[in-house]
């Protein structure tokens, strides 16, 4: 494990002092440009094509989707429910719809953007809930061990065993859920991997010797853990989390699919989708178009978060 | 080694105990009960609606109630379905099968495809053919499987449409004439499409461990004893790259099951995937509860014996 150092750590050093005898060899430290490690990260990145290549076609997707109202007012002039049934099913281009017209008139581009902040939302809303269940509990079990580590590890172990799809739709039979709630439900079925994950990675830093340098100072466990600890577990989360968001994306897309999602008439991709599905045989651009851009920030939020994990921590590779 | 396989068993009592407390909790977390819409009801009497509920166990405390499902349980008897009045156990085991038979089958598939093209690109690293494919299962792994199996139906309609050959886009087969060939016919599109993301992964995984298989120095003896590459890349090389995978397998059950859902709603194959779904849109909550019982329980057995054939096929693994 490369020492991962935080932010700002290198800026600290002190300057040679410049009467001293070995100045002019130190000398070449203070001109060459102290770089933080995110600085020597976002170096290694810029050389990785593909990845800056998918970096923006995530802002494009992001700008997209979050631009929605903008979309709405400037571009296509109509709400995403606004319905206009004597326009059904009009083709791209046809009448100035962009996008065309879906079986109840309502414009796709206007429903799209939407339906792509909707699903972007649910997904981030998703893995910060993740980040928060499964960082807190990875953190106590690999902190503290001994029985608190046995009983968060076997309920992982418990919840790995049932299929996160039968979860979920055993969860949405129960509760009809919201946009927020959907979230809530992706993230409560999703933490295990992250607490592992981060289980391990802190039961091998908290025997380094600054952590122990620290507890002899006299730190108290919560600032061993938020200074010394957390910063250290940072680029292995942020991997973690860019990688989890499209798995999301296609989660609440699939979820959204069965009906068991986001409820009509909000557009999410999902439902968009599945609307489309019952006029299959009327237009193949109303299917065509909600999967593509679902297929489109699925794969580009992947090679970014590959890109990212390859510029953060070059050893950690394929797997 | 017999010992090993007594520990690992006593070990998963507790892992199904979890499951059976996290199916029950959820099922009871429930607003109302299967009588609380007698409540309102002028006809019944408040004494009639404690009979009934005595009489359905429902004046107990959960935790009895826990126990009595859970011996059930044990018995093979997951409870009646609240629709069709049927055992959900019998439910289950009637449509098991094609599930099986579709999970299966893609899962050959993907892995006839995923092992020469994951061995080829590990052997030749950063050839054409590697880039290629390693792009490939990147843009293969971010698929929406419920997408994909669409655009296929949109193109056997199309092709239907235009009288070219196509094939059915539902069901398991034919009514009224399920021969094998319909059978077969109805199985291609559905589990290629499963299979699709499937081999992308697989591709991905059985190149990595190659690659580290390559390293290994018994490889570079076997070709210092001038065995030919075929011998040594699928003799030497595969079958220790290999080996991980049966426990993969294992731990990715049910990411396979979870596929399934979709592609059998997509394509209406009449299994576990599509009995779950149907529940769910019946509010038949006992079938649904049964159904992620029956499947985990399924999966923490498929590792359990996943574990103990990799003991068998390594013999460096030692137990003690």
């Amino acid at each position: 494990m490369a020492e991962v150092r935080p932010e700002g750590f290198a800026e600290r050093r002190p300057a040679a002092p410049a009467t001293s005898r070995v100045a002019d060899d130190l000398s070449r430290v203070g001109r060459t440009k102290p770089r933080s490690n995110a600085q020597q990260a976002w170096a290694r990145f810029r050389r990785n094509r593909l990845a800056m290549a998918s970096l923006v076609v995530v802002f494009l997707v992001f700008a997209f989707g979050f631009g929605a109202p903008l979309i709405s007012r400037y571009v296509t002039h109509v709400g995403y429910d606004k319905q206009v049934l004597l326009d059904k099913f009009k083709k791209p281009g046809e009448d100035g719809y962009i996008l065309g017209t879906d079986n109840l008139g309502r414009d796709v581009l206007t429903r799209l953007a939407y339906g792509a902040r909707m699903s972007m939302m649910v997904a981030i809303l998703a893995v910060a809930s993740a980040l928060l269940f499964g960082g807190t509990l990875g953190s106590l079990a690999g902190y503290y061990g001994r029985w608190i580590d046995s009983v968060i590890m076997r309920f992982v172990d418990i919840m790995l065993s049932i299929p996160a799809l039968f979860l979920l739709i055993f969860i949405n039979t129960l509760f009809t859920v919201g946009a927020t709630a959907l979230a809530f439900v992706i993230a409560s079925v999703s933490w295990m991997g992250l607490a592992r994950l981060i289980r391990g990675e802190i039961m091998s830093i908290k025997r380094r010797d600054y952590v122990e340098a620290a507890r002899v100072l006299g730190a108290a466990d919560s600032r061993i853990i938020i200074r010394h600890i957390l910063p250290n577990v940072t680029p292995i989360v942020i991997v973690w989390a860019t990688l989890a968001l499209p798995a999301f994306i296609l989660v609440e897309a699939a979820l959204s699919f069965l009906g068991l999602g986001v409820q009509v008439p909000v557009p999410s991709l999902g439902n968009m989708l599945s609307d489309a599905v019952t006029y299959i045989s009327h237009s193949w651009t109303l299917i065509f178009i909600p999967g593509f851009v679902i297929y489109i920030t699925v794969l580009a939020i992947n090679l970014f978060g590959n890109g990212l994990r390859d510029a953060l921590d070059p050893r950690l590779g394929e797997n | 080694m017999g010992q090993y396989v007594v520990r690992r068993v006593i070990q998963i009592v507790p892992l199904v105990l979890g499951i059976t407390i996290i199916t029950f909790a959820l099922a009871n977390l429930v607003p109302g009960s299967p009588i609380s819409d007698l409540e309102f009801n002028p006809q019944v009497r408040p004494e009639d609606r404690e009979r009934i509920a005595k009489a359905l166990g429902l004046d107990q405390p959960l935790h009895v109630r826990y126990v009595q499902w859970l011996s059930h349980v044990a018995r093979g008897d997951l409870g009646l379905s609240l629709i069709t009045y049927q055992p959900v156990m019998k439910t289950i085991m009637e449509k098991l099968p094609n599930t099986l038979l579709l999970t299966v089958t893609a899962l050959i598939l993907s892995l006839i495809v995923a092992i020469p093209v994951g061995v080829y690109g590990a052997v030749r690293r950063n050839s054409a053919f590697d880039q290629v494919t390693t792009v490939g299962a990147v843009a293969g792994f971010a698929m929406p499987t419920f997408w994909l199996g669409l655009m296929v139906i949109l193109i056997l309609v199309r092709m239907k449409g235009a009288g070219l050959p196509t094939l059915p886009t539902g069901g398991v087969c034919e009514l009224g004439n399920c021969t094998l060939l319909s059978r077969v016919q109805h199985l291609i599109a559905p589990a290629f499409v499963l299979a699709f993301v499937q081999t992308a992964t697989w591709t991905r995984y059985i190149r990595s461990q190659m690659i580290e298989v390559l390293r290994q120095d018994y490889m570079r003896t076997a070709e210092a004893k001038g065995l030919r590459e075929v011998v040594i890349i699928f003799r030497h090389g595969l079958r220790n790259a290999i080996l991980p995978l049966v426990t993969l397998l294992a731990l990715d059950l049910p990411t396979l099951f979870s596929g399934s859902v979709i592609v059998e709603q997509i394509f209406t194959w009449n299994g576990l995937g599509r009995l779950i779904l149907d529940s769910v849109n019946k509010r038949d909550y006992t079938m649904v509860m049964g159904v992620t019982l029956f499947v985990s329980v399924l999966t923490v057995v498929a590792n359990l014996l996943a574990d103990i054939v990799y003991g068998v096929l390594d013999p460096r693994i030692r137990y003690d």
